[in-house]
């Protein structure tokens, strides 16, 4: 087995400040990665780096794509990065209005993903989206409004179909529950951690909160400016962080 | 039941967990690098069948152990190897993606608490670990009911949640959760501890029956008389 993502010696500067310093690590197959710490870490412009939204000043990431192989991807044209971030690739975005097409049909937003991976036939895209706005939990007769007559929560259901009906290799999520209500929340927690099992999703996921961190992933790297200070299985990284700023981010966590 | 779910080992003689030179400490950066030693030089084996009691005080690092054995606590130094699809597999630095594969596949973890995991129905929670390994969904649920009716767990309860079950009823969950599949290494932290008479004697059977079956058991029962029920060996922690 081959990892899906690696990257090497990743540093990206803003001006003199050093956002994201050396960062190295192997994504596996299936796996779900977790980057913590808190606000100005480092962890949403390593995160940048690695989907190829930003470029580093040095070091590289490395993707197994399924269609060319492994690529460099800050090598790439930016027209095949393009279309590899919409056929292997999902990026949910925190604020969902980034992530969608406001101007067009909830319908119209999902069905362009399908059509970005070859879909034709305008009967089955939009069965196929209809069947994704149920799965994610809004009523199908919603298909044909456009996301601004949506709710928070909702856009954010409809910005993960957006992302997954394509069934993505590899998904980046940056604070995906962020700025919602606690009980929306909960609900698209519950609806990624189903369908990153059921897809046999990899994904990198970006948060500050560590009850997510736990919920969502199999691993975490603790980041704090711009270095990762510690890694291991979630579990471990919680129960017995080892780094005195793991330490102070888990003993900082308030008990309900 | 079929075998045929779980990972490890199937003909071999002899231990299917080894330990030897554990040492762990826990360090507190928040007072000073305070160095706590709790475990030096632990060394254990366990065979399939066996039932290993861990004994000591409180606060002699017994779950401590427990929980480094399952990787869950990182140890300084050492060794802890499992048979896994027929050969060592060392846990001490291993890869989370080495460790999460034997916790899926040969070594099974019950706590005495449940992690709830938010909108999950109880029937979903339990058979969980079952469908991870491939099963089919609706031998997975017809397990995971047959584990709650046994755990007398009443079928209304099923479907819900179980953040509002009381300790007792979610600490059998947890357990159903656990033994839904047959791990051939089984790490049990306090199983009966909330659980009234009649629970315990009940769960007590099944984790004989596992054992009977050729399960290696390491455990810490508070319970003296669960322990002598279930272990057939005691290691001494000491502080």
């Amino acid at each position: 087995m081959k990892p899906l993502l690696s990257a090497r010696g990743l540093t990206k500067r803003f001006g003199a400040r050093v956002a994201c310093r050396d960062a190295a690590f192997d994504l596996w197959p299936g796996e779900v990665l977790g980057i913590v710490g808190e606000s100005g870490s480092g962890k949403t412009t390593l995160l940048n780096c690695l989907a190829g939204r930003l470029t580093p000043e040095a070091g590289s990431v490395t993707y197994d794509s399924a269609a060319y192989g492994a690529v460099d991807v800050h090598d790439l044209s930016e027209a095949r990065r393009r279309l590899l971030s919409r056929t292997e690739w999902g990026f949910v975005n925190q604020d969902a209005r980034e992530g969608l097409r406001m101007g067009v049909s909830a319908g119209a937003n999902i069905g362009e993903r399908l059509m970005a991976v070859g879909a034709r036939h305008y009967g089955d895209i939009r069965r196929t989206a209809s069947d994704w706005l149920s799965r994610v939990e809004i009523e199908r007769d919603r298909l044909d409004d456009r996301p601004t007559t949506y709710s928070g929560g909702m856009r954010q259901r409809l910005q993960i179909a957006r992302n997954l009906v394509s069934e993505p290799r590899l998904v980046f999520m940056d604070e995906p529950t962020g700025g919602l209500d606690v009980s929306v929340q909960a609900r698209i927690l519950d609806l990624l951690r189903s369908l990153v099992g059921s897809l046999h999703l990899s994904a990198v996921l970006v948060t500050h909160d560590l009850g997510v961190a736990r919920l969502l992933t199999h691993r975490l790297m603790v980041m704090q400016g711009g270095a990762v200070v510690e890694d291991g299985l979630t579990d471990q990284v919680l129960d017995d962080p080892q780094h005195a700023y793991t330490q102070m981010l888990v003993a900082s966590i308030l008990p309900v | 039941m079929s075998r045929l779910e779980a990972g490890g080992p199937k003909e071999h003689d002899g231990p299917v967990l080894r330990v030897a030179g554990l040492t762990k400490s826990f360090i507190v950066h928040a007072h000073g690098d305070l160095a706590l030693p709790v475990l030096r030089d632990v060394a254990l084996a366990v065979s399939p069948g066996e039932c290993l009691a861990l004994v000591g005080p409180s606060g002699a690092g017994k779950s401590t152990l427990l929980r480094s054995l399952y990787g869950n606590y990182r140890t300084d130094a050492g060794s802890i190897r499992v048979r896994h699809d027929d050969a060592w597999t060392e846990l001490v630095g291993a890869e989370p993606r080495t460790v999460l594969d034997v916790r899926r596949r040969t070594m099974g973890f019950v706590s005495q608490f449940l992690r709830v995991i938010p909108r999950v129905a109880t029937v979903d929670v339990v058979a969980e670990p079952l469908l991870r390994l491939g099963a089919d969904p609706g031998e997975a649920r017809d397990r995971a009911e047959f584990l709650l009716a046994l755990l007398n767990i009443p079928q209304r309860l099923w479907a819900l949640p179980p953040a509002t079950f009381s300790g007792g009823e979610q600490q059998r969950v947890n357990i159903a959760r656990s033994l839904i599949v047959d791990y051939p290494i089984l790490l049990l932290d306090e199983p009966t501890a909330s659980l009234d008479a009649n629970n315990r004697d009940r769960v007590v059977e099944l984790i004989s029956q596992r054992r009977d079956a050729g399960s290696a058991l390491v455990g810490i029962f508070h319970d003296t008389g669960v322990r002598e029920l279930l272990a057939n060996r005691v290691f001494e922690v000491s502080p």
